[in-house]
């Protein structure tokens, strides 16, 4: 047990500051902004203790926190991180500053308000992330909805009922299964505790309907074909910050769930479902590949590309069943997870910079139409360059993180089978293809109209956004060891869980996985 | 040693940066000396390193410098491989680089006539250029010295990114960027391959350092994989790299992309386009000479498609008229020289060719841009001639490296393209019979486009306006220095090189030999048997047939193009008529370029564009989300009918249900 709250701290400090914030009110704009920087960086500063904290050779939950929630049904405000969750919390503080930043002159509408939606976000992204409870995690789940919705809601674009309510009912079509799913759970185990949840025998039906519900949430939130129509539209209506937001953090959060939830608590299911997430994921990353392609919108062109690296997260964390089944192969299934955790942090970085740099252009000329530009670079050649890069480093080119996570991907899925590996390598030209035909079409060529000529080139803050996240995407893919060695004790632990039966005895005869009997039974605190 | 090779890899991209980040403050004169410093340290450093492997019995160097990552359990690492392989490419990389970033003071002193009218990114594009030639020479050292596939890929896709971004360097214009996307999407369905290639290594040999599985090779070499029925590992594995080698080194089908990359400026045609970049597959072939033998299949594979190349492509130089694009089309004939001599097992050859090609091609390109430049940028080498009387190194350096480029004896592609011919000839693997005739055929061909682009040149009536001859004059120093320098091992390198390098493999150090060959495969035996130096070797070739070829196509292009040209000098036009279906078939490239932008490029829009509408559009918005949303509100409709308000209506409602549950649990 850690003595000092610091998750607590991580999550709430923000919460406390948007209301801060919004006490503050709407007076002194300039005062407002700046309470929400500081606490978005003392926030961050918050999160880095984490790691700084972290023990990297175990695969216990670490900063743990519990007391009695609610005594009645057993849920307990239980908090606690892993090698996991702990880099996606420093990912999530880190991208908020950026988002602060971003906003600060060109929200003129209640900007303590925005200020707030996003610093109150903040802490619910944390609290996701770091929830061993799974009612707490839920609370926390369905919180999130309600900032974003207001962010889409109030400072989007003209479409942006339509765009909100069709987030809301798809993400919460999805979440009500989980929730049905913890129930189910609650009184098989006793416990809300989702560490419980992951030692508990369930019978292969039982183990296939849990999957599928969370499935159901996850894949909404990832988004995976074919529900993956909602975020387009959201990304195009929200403000620049939201989107910064939604590709950067609340994507990872489906593919976070898929480990936390879905494969060690019913990894039998998950094994025999494998084909389903393999080819959805295939689709994703080709046949969304194909739709990026023809996309007439920056901002839809780089929410379709979000879905097909998106593809390469589940593809990298369910390969693990195919090649844990082949006797032939020693090793391999840590590769995908861990390449799938990379591409999700790496995806943070780019999507978020690439987002940035379309509201760069949107907050000049009010158009996101690839049409309405050409020949930025001539007008803003320090823009032009960072696009450039981030564009480079989104079709996965080696030296910038992009490269990493699909690299390791395509390693470990050429193990699972190489037909997969030959579709998920496409990638290599689709991404190339529709990110640089974008770039050739907007930042090159010559000055297409008046609106571009009369464009005047970044200014200090928004440098200083796009130069930092530059420099992570740099780091990230210049030496992804620190990254990588943080997770990989807790993934090496997570590779044993789901390949370990939890089937009841009764039903051990079906089983499929590497391990039919329980190896070692989980550390838990 | 890890220090000097590490400041040969740093030096480059130090100058990169500050010229890059700084072009602004330091200016021009900063710019191009700091990046010709880390250059020229670089070149200094590397031909230190070659002669202390020539005189010294330098150990071979292989470490690693740090851990990129460690994944399940396979240790991802950037190093160095320094052997006699990688000491050469580097002297050659980084001597060549030298002598373009002094070429290039002279050749961009004017570029921002090149750019349009208050356009910011013509401000600093001097120094931008020399910032990312020094990028190129840092890439392409990472890519050579590299020790792992890791790394190889690294600088595989860096020496990439630098040529987009060289290609497109002038971005006001249409066809500059065109020819930069499509260079960077048809190198990466190479990529594609080799990316596979890498992943099918890292799963069978759990390893990704070259010593490593190499050595393990050869316990894997009767592995079936279970694919097409069966394949030999080792051919899958050699396939999918060599996809790569396609790519970056420009073999049919994926050459298309080279033509066009001449929207960049000259020097780095010369640098990236000519000598190294494209070099890097074949180099890439070489250093995997280990896992190629193992793999006769892969073999033929490489011999057929490089042969191809080498005359398919040759032929449409014959046709073309800008003065940059005759000696692309010459370098994809010769990059086929070389990788059909990785076909025939002459690994050793392939290198040799590589280097003389690497000084007599950029020699040609850099005479090329010296032309151009005296000329004010007008290419057409059919408003060109007499350019002798103006320019005289341009002149004579050029005349040597269309020499070495048709292998007049005693020059050094002599020596290097008759080992090729040789060594593919006494080849006995499936292709081989193929290969032979069209490398010899092709020979006559190199002539013969060669020698037609310097009569047309430099010889005849002064074709250009008189505005242009008036301002006719020798390019500067800067410019003429860098063809002297490379005329030099043009002419020579090629008599000093040829016996370490075939005969006394001279590759191997200690127990260390980069180059392995197996003994079946061995088609330098004959060549080597029969050594009795180079004066033998040239007295031989002078009765053999490429040579009767070479001087065939040399006589006929100076009828053609000297004698005749000066009373008929419409002759060039006339031929090209005559030739009917068959020049207009060169002209068309034999329709890859039409192929790839209507069904490739044009079919991927229309797939997208489909799959966007019908996909993602009308089933899933269209019927699902709005179609459920449309129902729910239906159902809501119809739903509010039951809510009455009557108090009796709910009753009867509540007695239905409690008959209706208690019903069923009694029943079951």
């Amino acid at each position: 047990m850690n003595e000092f709250p610091l998750l607590t701290l991580v999550i709430w400090l923000p919460i406390v500051g948007g209301i801060v914030v919004l006490a503050s009110g709407e007076k002194s704009p300039s005062i407002s902004k700046w309470t929400a920087l500081f606490f978005a960086v003392l926030t961050f500063l918050l999160s880095i203790g984490l790691w700084i904290g972290f023990d990297s050779n175990t695969a216990q939950m670490q900063f743990v926190e519990r007391s009695a929630w609610i005594p009645t049904f057993n849920v307990e405000y239980y908090l606690g991180v892993d090698g996991i969750s702990m880099p996606l919390i420093v990912l999530t503080t880190f991208i908020t500053i950026f988002v602060i930043v971003a906003g600060w002159e060109v929200i003129t509408y209640k900007p303590a308000q925005y200020m707030t939606a996003f610093l109150i976000m903040n802490g619910i992204m944390v609290g996701v992330f770091s929830a061993l409870d799974g009612i707490l995690f839920y609370v926390f789940w369905e919180a999130m909805l309600i900032p974003m919705f207001i962010i889409i809601g109030v400072w989007g674009g003209p479409n942006r009922v339509y765009a909100t309510i069709k987030f809301f009912l798809y993400t919460f079509l999805g979440s009500v299964f989980m929730l049905v799913a913890l129930i189910y759970m609650y009184f098989q185990s006793g416990s809300f505790s989702i560490l419980d949840f992951q030692e508990m025998q369930l019978g292969i039906t039982a183990q296939t309907l849990i999957f599928l519900a969370f499935l159901l949430a996850f894949a909404v939130k990832v988004p995976m074909f074919p529900v993956h129509t909602w975020l387009p539209d959201a990304h195009v209506e929200a403000p620049t910050g939201g989107s910064v937001i939604l590709a950067a953090i609340m994507l990872k959060i489906g593919g976070y769930g898929f480990l936390r939830f879905s494969m060690p608590i019913t990894p039998d299911a998950s094994a025999s479902l494998t084909w389903l997430i393999v080819a959805l994921s295939l689709i994703a990353i080709l046949y969304i590949g194909f739709v990026a392609l023809v996309q007439q919108d920056m901002k839809k062109l780089i929410a379709y590309s979000s879905i097909a690296h998106m593809g390469f997260v589940t593809l990298g964390f369910f390969i693990v069943f195919t090649i844990a089944q082949n006797p032939a192969l020693s090793s391999g299934s840590i590769m995908g997870i861990e390449g799938g955790m990379v591409q999700m942090i790496s995806h943070g970085f780019i999507s978020g910079a690439l987002f940035l740099c379309v509201g760069v252009l949107y907050d000049r000329v009010h158009s996101r139409e690839i049409a309405d530009y050409g020949g930025v670079i001539n007008t803003m050649p320090w823009y032009g360059a960072f696009v450039v890069f981030f564009a480079m480093a989104n079709a996965g080119l080696p030296g910038t993180s992009g490269f990493v996570g699909e690299f390791m991907v395509i390693l470990a899925t050429f193990r699972a089978d190489f037909w997969w590996a030959v579709l998920a390598a496409m990638t290599l030209i689709l991404a190339a293809a529709f990110t640089l035909w974008m770039v050739k079409r907007v930042i090159f060529g010559e000055v297409k109209n008046d609106k571009v000529a009369a464009l005047k080139d970044i200014d200090q803050r928004e440098t200083f956004n796009l130069a930092v996240l530059a420099i992570a995407v740099l780091a990230l893919g210049i030496w992804p060891a620190p990254l990588v060695n943080v997770m990989h004790t807790t993934v090496e632990n997570l590779v044993v869980q789901v390949t370990t039966c939890k089937l009841p005895s009764s039903e051990r005869s079906d089983c499929v996985l590497t391990h039919p009997e329980p190896i070692v039974a989980v550390p838990n605190n | 040693m890890e220090n000097v090779y590490l400041t040969i890899v740093l030096a480059p991209l130090i100058g990169a940066i500050i010229a890059g980040f700084f072009g602004g403050k330091i200016g021009r004169r900063g710019a191009h000396s700091v990046t010709i410093v880390g250059v020229g340290v670089s070149a200094a450093l590397s031909l230190w390193v070659l002669s202390q492997f020539i005189w010294h019995d330098q150990p071979v160097f292989n470490d690693t410098i740090y851990t990129w990552m460690v994944s399940d359990g396979i240790h991802f690492e950037v190093g160095f491989l320094v052997d006699k392989l990688t000491v050469l490419m580097m002297a050659t990389v980084s001597f060549v680089s030298l002598m373009v970033h002094i070429y290039t003071i002279g050749y961009m002193a004017d570029d921002e006539h090149n750019w349009p009218h208050g356009a910011l990114t013509g401000r600093n594009s001097y120094q931008r250029f020399f910032s990312y030639i020094s990028l190129f020479t840092f890439s392409m050292l990472m890519l050579v010295m590299s020790n792992n596939f890791m790394q190889l890929f690294f600088g595989w896709e860096a020496v990439g990114l630098v040529s987009y971004l060289l290609i497109g360097f002038w971005s006001t214009r249409e066809t500059a960027i065109f020819a930069n996307f499509k260079a960077f999407l048809v190198n990466r369905v190479g990529d594609f391959g080799f990316i596979l290639g890498i992943a099918a290594v890292g799963m069978y040999f759990n390893s990704m350092d070259y010593v490593e599985v190499f050595a393990r090779a050869p316990e894997l070499a009767n592995t079936e994989v279970a694919l097409f029925g069966g394949t030999s590992l080792m051919t899958l594995i050699c396939i999918l790299l060599f996809v790569g080698a396609m790519g970056k080194s420009a073999q049919v089908p994926l050459h298309v992309w080279l033509p066009d990359s001449m929207e960049g400026p000259t020097p780095i045609s010369a640098l990236i386009h000519a000598a190294t970049m494209v070099t890097a597959g074949v180099f890439m072939v070489a250093r995997m000479s280990p896992l190629y033998e193992l793999s006769e299949t892969a073999l033929s594979f490489i011999l057929i498609i490089g042969s191809s190349t080498a005359f398919f492509m040759g032929l449409i130089g014959l046709v073309q008229n800008d003065i940059k694009r005759v000696v692309a089309y010459s370098t994809l004939s010769q990059l086929g020289y070389m990788v059909t001599a990785l076909g025939a097992s002459a690994y050793a050859a392939g290198i040799f060719h590589l280097m003389t090609h690497a000084f007599f091609k950029a020699l040609l390109f850099l005479a090329a841009g010296s032309v151009i430049i005296a000329l004010h940028h007008k290419q057409d080498i059919s408003q060109m001639g007499g350019l002798r009387k103006y320019m005289p190194i341009t002149w004579l350096t050029a005349l040597f490296g269309s020499l070495a480029l048709i292998g007049f004896p005693g020059f050094s592609g002599f020596f290097s393209k008759d080992a090729i011919i040789e060594a593919v000839g006494s080849s006995q693997i499936f292709g081989s019979g193929y290969a032979t005739l069209l490398l010899t055929v092709g020979v006559l061909i190199t002539a013969l486009y060669s020698f037609r682009m310097y009569f047309l040149v430099f010889h005849g009536k002064e074709r250009m306006d008189e505005h242009t001859k008036h301002h006719l004059h020798e390019t500067s120093w800067v410019v003429t220095l860098p063809l002297v320098l490379l005329a030099i091992p043009s002419i020579f390198i090629g008599w000093y090189a040829v016996e370490p390098l075939l005969i006394d493999n001279w590759f191997a150090s200690g127990n260390w030999n980069p180059i392995v060959v197996a003994h079946e495969h061995d088609t330098l035996h004959h060549l080597r048997e029969h050594w009795h130096g180079q004066a033998a070797f040239v007295q031989h070739g002078i009765t053999a047939l490429p040579f009767f070829l070479a001087m065939t196509g040399l006589g006929l292009a100076i009828i053609i193009w000297w004698a005749v040209f000066r009373w008929n000098p419409k002759i060039d036009a006339q031929i090209q008529a005559a030739g009917g279906p068959v020049t207009q078939l060169l002209q068309d490239k034999y329709g890859f370029d039409d192929f790839n932008q209507r069904v490739l490029a044009g079919g991927s829009r229309d797939l997208g564009r489909m799959l966007w509408l019908t996909g993602d559009r009308t089933l899933i918005d269209g019927m699902i989300v709005n179609g459920s949303a449309w129902r729910v509100a239906h159902m809501a409709q119809w739903a509010r009918r039951l809510q009455t308000g009557y108090l009796y209506d709910y009753a009867i409602a509540m007695i239905v249900g409690l008959i209706g549950l208690l019903t069923f649990f009694v029943m079951f």
